[in-house]
């Protein structure tokens, strides 16, 4: 009896011969759409519809979920960020079934819904590495619906600066005979430079409107307060200098905007420009445009775009990865990979925190997912090469012989003690653990492991945990540094004064920085036009951020 | 560029009203009125279950601007944006009434209103709404005993609703890059005129209908000037020199003026139209230059001496 | 909206000449102090109007250990809370507390 071992590549020719009918070529219209796809897809596929963290293939998600659920159902989505109403909606009308998911930010609460309802079964949360690991392990994708800003008629796309997920996308679908679609703004002669190949392309189709892509790092310096400004000096001489941070991910939030604009200002008075900070691992933060001018940055490398950043990073090709044709090049795989490996530091908020430095962003009734940084915020074990921050940091944490020591990645979590509301940061028990029995996780969501964060920094002080060697110590160092929450204020203040004695607890004072001195004066931006001011009239700040 | 923003330039849209105050006077010459530890409060907050301020958001005195005395009213445009209610819009009345009383003494050589201002507060609109219409009223009279009154705007909450028909009474106006002066704020003309007529977040056109720039070009301002509270300064003391009188030849020169512009710009649809028509360079920059390059515009047509 | 006072005695007199000083803006996340030199050096009052209920035991904490840190013998804080937290109302003290020692 003979074995078939070209089912998958046959069942691929059945597929693109039936979807042919619809194209012009690779070509297809709009108003086809729908039933190219209820062609080329079948109950039960793997379907990977390109909702990357920032850029969406929204007509292709809209059109799917109008799909004929008798005719296209059970299907099992693999994406990464589950963003719009109708990647919901897929689940709600019976077209798609099972999930596999990285970050739902904006349908976090929706999510949580309808997983309780039994809309979905969820088959795992996942980083966005492990994701993009899993498109080439076990969830490999029968059909890719992906978006880029050009196509010719070969199927050649320009993807630009929102380059993001989609090569990875493309590699697993296409040399595995899945099928991929794209969705482009523009069908050009020649495309301004190759991003994906036409070969890897099966069918084009040209929307009406532009793709779907929100601004998700753009931070006003006007909101910037004097005790994130506090937390962000404390951070720049108490960890950046002290280990000597050259290269660097920062999560985005207020408190990094504040270190990106204290860099020029307060980082040039302690005399650190060139020792820290010079090579990144970094979504285009415009909040870091002051520091880029003031020649602080040698490389950045991104893992998306950021609306109206692009000209400025166009003209700025000494520092970003900007292709031959002028514009950026980003790709969330390799950035993550980066940040990962070649980072000596990851600094970023989170929303809770608890007494052994587990961090989660799963609050109630919210499942924001993972995205990128349990990978940027965890201790990667498979490094080999030295840094000197990454030696020092393996040396305060390491007890035995020295020659058989690994160094460690600094994790820093930097957090005020109170959020939103007057809803506590630091907590005894995570919210996400009763989240977890109720929807019944085999773990609890956690973001960042305790035992992979290096730092705390809050208003209070900055807590050193590489130091701490029983969890005892860990507690109180954490409780020490949480302020007036009921957390910081069940502090065993005997063993807090001892661990601030050992440095493993540093205030304010300690570093020699009086509290007073944190001003919105220090800032080298305090508005978006300042930003745009610093970039020569380059940057082009989106309307929401428009006071002028 | 390595270091287009100055640091250690106080600017005026980041500063309290009492900031703007002690920048923009002669150093430690103002003397405040009804300050906040009289604690001449609104009575009406209470009830609303909000707390008030201790000078119900506004703060007026005198001092001097280069040796000159004057008289102030500063908002404090974050405390309920700016907006009157009865306390505050006495005390707004009061140092204007004060100015009008010495006029012929040892009053007041220019009276000084910081503006900044979304209109009146709804807890408090009947009184609101009186004091705007007592203050216009004393603007006139003050301005009618040879008292010019400067509006300086450049705040979050510009100048909207009665706060806007007061700066159009004033002598003169100053405004920076984030002035919005206007009666009807962007989500009340969205929502009474559709959003196709006019979309409240689209914020480059409510900066180009109302804004800083649009009202100096087309006559609505008599100076723009850069962030600090040194040029507000600057342009206060040059403003204070050459204020127009306030008689009937003064105010049928205005309403020339305004006839005229109505004429050569009624139709416009949007502010690049009216450059055009002004023939200025580069109308779809105009809102893009930074102000270096804004202020070098050589203009006709927008100058008057009339107000 | 609740009102409370925190009072508290004290080692020293606040330092400076000042009678008065006024520092932030009653706003959201923010807070007006008003501080005011009308005590015995021995004894100094906080009194806090705010709209955000139910965290009375968190001011007590926080003026409590402002007063401690910083001994403000003669000065009575009136407070006009915007939705503040902890750390800025912190803050707000110690800034007012530097204008009174500040030269008049």
């Amino acid at each position: 009896m003979l074995t078939d071992w070209e089912k998958q590549r046959t069942e691929r020719r059945t597929r693109l011969e039936a979807g042919s009918r619809y194209a012009n070529g690779k070509l297809v219209a709009s108003e086809k759409t729908k039933v190219l796809l209820e062609t080329v897809i079948r109950p039960g596929d793997r379907i990977c519809l390109e909702g990357d963290n920032q850029k969406q293939a929204d007509f292709l998600a809209e059109v799917l979920a109008s799909v004929d659920p008798s005719r296209i159902h059970d299907l099992h989505i693999v994406q990464s960020g589950i963003v719009l109403q109708a990647h919901l909606d897929l689940f709600e009308r019976g077209i798609a079934r099972k999930l596999d998911f990285s970050y739902s930010g904006p349908q976090g609460a929706a999510l949580a819904r309808a997983l309780t309802a039994g809309k979905i079964e969820l088959g795992a949360v996942h980083t966005y590495i492990e994701l993009f690991a899993r498109y080439f392990m076990d969830l490999t994708p029968h059909v890719a619906l992906i978006v880029a800003r050009q196509a010719d008629r070969d199927g050649n796309l320009y993807t630009g600066p929102n380059t993001e997920d989609t090569p990875t996308i493309v590699e697993a679908t296409a040399f595995k005979s899945g099928i991929v679609v794209a969705q482009v703004n523009e069908i050009v002669d020649k495309v301004p430079r190759v991003d994906i190949a036409g070969d890897q392309v099966d069918f084009v189709i040209r929307t009406e409107k532009p793709f779907y892509v929100e601004p998700l790092f753009t931070r006003d310096p006007a909101s910037i307060t004097e005790n994130q400004i506090l937390m962000a000096m404390m951070a720049i001489k108490g960890i950046y200098a002290e280990y000597g941070v050259k290269r660097l991910n920062h999560g985005i939030g207020f408190p990094t905007a504040a270190i990106e604009l204290l860099l020029p200002t307060y980082g040039e008075q302690l005399g650190l420009k060139g020792k820290i900070a010079t090579h990144w691992a970094l979504n285009p933060h415009p909040s870091l445009i002051p520091a880029i001018e003031s020649g602080w940055v040698q490389q950045i490398h991104s893992f998306g775009s950021e609306v109206g950043m692009d000209d400025y990073m166009s003209a700025r090709s000494d520092v970003y990865f900007v292709g031959d044709d002028g514009s950026l090049r980003s790709n969330r795989l390799m950035c993550q990979t980066a940040g990962l490996y070649a980072c000596d530091m990851f600094i970023g908020s989170t929303l809770q925190i608890d007494l052994e430095g587990n961090s989660s962003t799963f609050t109630s009734g919210r499942i924001a997912g993972f995205g990128g940084a349990p990978n940027m915020g965890s201790d990667a074990h498979g490094r080999r090469h030295p840094t000197p921050a990454w030696l020092k940091a393996g040396r305060e944490s390491w007890d035995g012989d020295r020659k058989l020591m690994r160094g460690r990645k600094l994790v820093v979590q930097i957090l005020e003690t109170f959020g939103e509301k007057m809803a506590p940061n630091y907590v005894e028990t995570l919210d996400s653990v009763a989240m977890a029995e109720k929807l019944k996780f085999d773990l609890v969501p956690v973001m960042i492991y305790g035992d992979d964060v290096s730092h705390i920094v809050t208003e209070e002080g900055i807590a050193n945990l590489l130091l701490c060697r029983t969890s005892a110590e860990r507690e109180q160092a954490i409780r020490g540094v949480a302020g007036f929450t009921d957390v910081g204020r069940g502090r065993d203040r005997k063993a807090v004064e001892a661990l601030r004695r050992r440095g493993i607890i540093r205030r304010p004072e300690d570093l020699g920085i009086d509290p007073l001195a944190a001003s919105r004066q220090l800032l080298a931006a305090r508005s978006i036009k300042d930003l745009v001011t610093w970039s020569g009239g380059l940057y082009q700040a989106p309307s929401k951020f428009r006071n002028w | 560029m390595s270091n287009p923003v100055q640091p250690n330039e106080a600017d005026w849209y980041e500063a309290s009203a009492r900031e703007r105050i002690d920048g923009l006077l002669d150093p430690k010459s103002f003397v405040e009125f009804l300050g906040p530890e009289q604690r001449a409060v609104s009575p009406h907050l209470a009830q609303f279950d909000l707390t008030g301020a201790f000078d119900d958001g506004i703060v007026v005195g005198r001092g001097r601007l280069d040796g000159q005395e004057v008289f102030v009213a500063a908002q404090e445009g974050r405390f309920l944006g700016g907006a009157f209610g009865e306390v505050h819009g006495a005390k707004l009345v009061g140092i204007l009434r004060a100015a009008r009383d010495g006029a012929n003494n040892d009053g007041p050589r220019a009276v000084l209103l910081l503006l900044d201002t979304g209109g009146v507060r709804l807890q408090e609109a009947n009184a609101g709404e009186l004091a705007i219409s007592e203050i216009v009223d004393a603007v006139v009279k003050v301005r009618s005993a040879g008292i010019p009154i400067l509006a300086l705007v450049g705040g979050r909450a510009g100048a909207f609703g009665g706060g806007g028909i007061i700066t159009a009474c004033c002598s003169r106006i100053v405004v920076s890059e984030h002035a919005r002066v206007s009666v009807s704020g962007p989500e009340v003309i969205e929502i009474n005129k559709g959003v196709e007529e006019f979309d409240s977040r689209d914020r480059a056109l409510v900066w180009r209908v109302c804004g800083a720039r649009t009202r100096y070009l087309t006559g609505g301002a008599d100076r723009y000037v850069k962030g600090s509270i040194r040029d507000f300064r600057e342009a206060a003391l040059a403003l204070i020199r050459n204020a127009p009188s306030f008689d009937l030849v003064t105010l049928v020169a205005e309403q020339q003026r305004l006839m005229e512009r109505l004429q050569r710009f009624g139709d416009c649809r949007d502010a690049p139209d009216i450059w055009r028509k002004m023939g200025l360079p580069e109308p779809e920059r105009i809102a893009e230059l930074d102000d270096d390059a804004f202020l070098a515009i050589r203009t006709k047509g927008a100058d008057h001496d009339a107000r | 909206m609740e009102q409370f006072q925190v009072r508290g005695t004290t080692e020293r007199r606040a330092g400076g000449n000042r009678d008065r000083a006024v520092i932030g803006v009653n706003a959201s996340g923010n807070l007006e102090v008003l501080v005011e030199r009308v005590l015995p050096d021995s004894e100094c009052l906080v009194d806090v109007a705010t709209a955000v209920t139910g965290f009375g035991r968190i001011w007590e904490a926080v003026i409590q250990e402002f007063l401690e840190r910083t001994s403000p013998g003669g000065l009575k804080f009136s407070i006009n809370d915007g939705g503040a937290r902890p750390d800025t109302v912190t803050l707000r003290l110690l800034q007012s507390v530097r204008l009174m020692e500040d030269e008049a």
